[in-house]
């Protein structure tokens, strides 16, 4: 267990050495302003993170936050409610199987000519590239349990909410946790993209104004400092799957 | 006293069903082990399952001191061949699992007394994968007993243990038992431990399950039992019986 913690910090040090190197090193090879050096680039960050970008980190975590927050609230209850009643199961599944593979970034226009080009759509994109991972994950989970584990509370005469929360919720979490950290890749690429367009605020905003005022030091700043956001809240993810599911 | 009247099951659809229990009736006194013995597939976790009021689709009449079974009314101890363990509690909260369920405060002393008896009070903080197989069972026995059952089920507990830790805990169980006296139905594979344990043994016949026959075991409780001529000739009696019986089908 503790090992394995060891290991992974090792493992995220080693890649981001790595990078940086590899990084370095082009950058010092072809010495042109589209490639600035990391160290040039992190004090860049130092000078203007409290100035420039902080507002607009705020904005993009908050969106991708109350995203994913939205999403879990929303897929979780649908899936254990699939995974649990096969009647629900049977009425649903295939309304999830047939929009599953859609490319939801697809469906960008249409959020937008339904819901305007403002914080609600952003939102909208985020929840729908997540919240069909996190059902069907729920739902298979719930499946997954095998009869016996409900025995010994049947036999206690527990309540359906009682299964709920002693067994389907403990035994679902930690297929629920692993599945948002990975969707959480797509989620921020897809804020990434509707940070673009129609605002001011976001990571996304911050990149493409710096690129567009050719200004590549602040360009990379904000590259690196999104990364750095996905990274952050993937381990923070990942931490409260370690904590919480210590039983596996 | 449980009383089941030809009780039958099927599993399947209705156009395919197999039967499972082929109009069984027993009467089981309170205050007493039974111990129930049958071919494998004969029905006997079935059989227990009704008991147990998992199973709800039977025919037949089976009541608990004169009332259908309901879970939900009867306080009753479950025990099973794979320890019916939560993994995602630590053996403290799966021991009191079924004083939580009941919605009442667990009685803090009994439970430690429990604890003590069965030997797994180091452990209470481990996840059951931090087990080992008679430990799990410890706690699963330290469970239904913290429970305060009016009826005691259990099925194989015992049969995935090796012989050693196996006889350990059938002492363990007998030994908080007395104290108890709770009406126990015991489901095994084993001769030696439905004689051991049972003071009624109950024979099955091979599928689909009927009791062919229960026996006033002679042998209940008697002490030093597994050194003693008593043990060995009933013991020699029931395997016989065992034998033609399971194969005049
Ligand atoms: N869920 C089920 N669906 C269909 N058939 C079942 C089911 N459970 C049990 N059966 C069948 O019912 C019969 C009795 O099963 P049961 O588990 O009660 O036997 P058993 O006496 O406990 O066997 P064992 O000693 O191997 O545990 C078997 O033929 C079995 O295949
Ligand atoms: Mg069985």
């Amino acid at each position: 267990m503790v090992e394995a913690v060891k290991d992974k910090w090792l493992g995220a040090a080693y890649s981001f050495i790595v990078v940086l190197v590899f990084w370095g090193l082009v950058s010092w090879w072809l010495d042109i302003p589209i490639i600035p050096s990391p160290a040039a680039v992190f004090q860049n960050i130092l000078d203007i993170y409290t100035s420039k970008m902080q507002a607009h980190v705020a904005a993009s975590l908050l969106r991708i936050l109350a995203g994913i927050i939205i999403a879990i609230l929303a897929g979780v209850p649908l899936g254990f409610l699939m995974g649990y009643f096969e009647r629900v199961d049977k009425i649903l599944s295939p309304l999830v199987y047939f929009t599953y593979p859609v490319p939801k970034l697809a469906l960008l226009p249409i959020v937008m000519l339904l819901f305007g080009l403002g914080e609600t759509s952003k939102l909208i994109m985020i929840i729908l590239i997540i919240v069909f991972q996190i059902i069907i994950t729920s739902r298979d989970a719930v499946k997954s349990i095998p009869a016996e584990t409900y025995h010994s509370l049947q036999s206690l005469g527990a309540s359906r909410r009682q299964m709920f929360t002693e067994i389907i919720v403990p035994a679902s979490l930690p297929e629920v946790l692993t599945a948002t950290r990975l969707a959480l890749g797509t989620a921020v690429s897809i804020l990434f993209f509707t940070e673009t367009f129609g605002t001011e605020y976001g990571m996304g905003y911050f990149i493409m104004d710096a690129w567009m005022r050719v200004n590549y030091l602040e360009m990379y700043s904000g590259i690196v400092v999104l990364s750095f956001m996905g990274f952050v809240i993937f381990t923070l993810i990942d931490l409260s799957e370690s904590r919480l599911c210590s039983w596996r | 006293m449980i009383s089941v009247k030809e009780l039958s099951v099927a599993y399947g659809e209705n156009q395919q069903l197999t039967p499972a229990l082929d109009k069984v009736t027993i009467e089981i006194d309170s205050g007493q082990i039974y111990t129930f013995i049958g071919p494998s597939g004969c029905g006997k976790s079935t059989f227990l399952y009704i008991l147990a009021g998992i199973l709800r689709d039977y025919q037949g009449i089976v009541t608990i001191d004169g009332k259908p079974v309901d879970p939900q009314k009867q306080r009753i101890g479950l025990i099973l061949q794979n320890y019916g363990l939560l993994p995602w509690k630590n053996v403290y909260q799966n021991a009191i699992l079924g004083a939580k369920i009941k919605d009442q405060p667990a009685d803090e002393p009994y439970v430690r007394f429990i604890f003590q008896q069965l030997g797994i009070e180091d452990l209470l903080g481990r996840y059951p994968k931090e087990l080992s197989g008679g430990q799990q069972q410890r706690v699963a026995i330290a469970r239904a007993f913290i429970l305060k059952p009016d009826l005691l089920l259990m099925d194989e507990p015992f049969s995935a243990l090796d012989a050693i830790t196996r006889e350990e805990i059938q002492d363990l169980f007998l030994k908080i038992w007395k104290q108890h006296q709770v009406t126990t139905v015991f489901i095994t594979h084993s001769v030696d431990e439905a004689l051991y344990l049972g003071s009624k043994i109950v024979v099955f016949s091979p599928a689909p399950g009927k009791i062919i026959e229960v026996i006033d075991n002679p042998c209940f409780q008697l002490e030093n039992l597994r050194a003693r001529d008593e043990y060995y000739r009933m013991s020699k009696q029931l395997r016989k019986m065992l034998s033609e019986e399971w194969s005049k089908q």
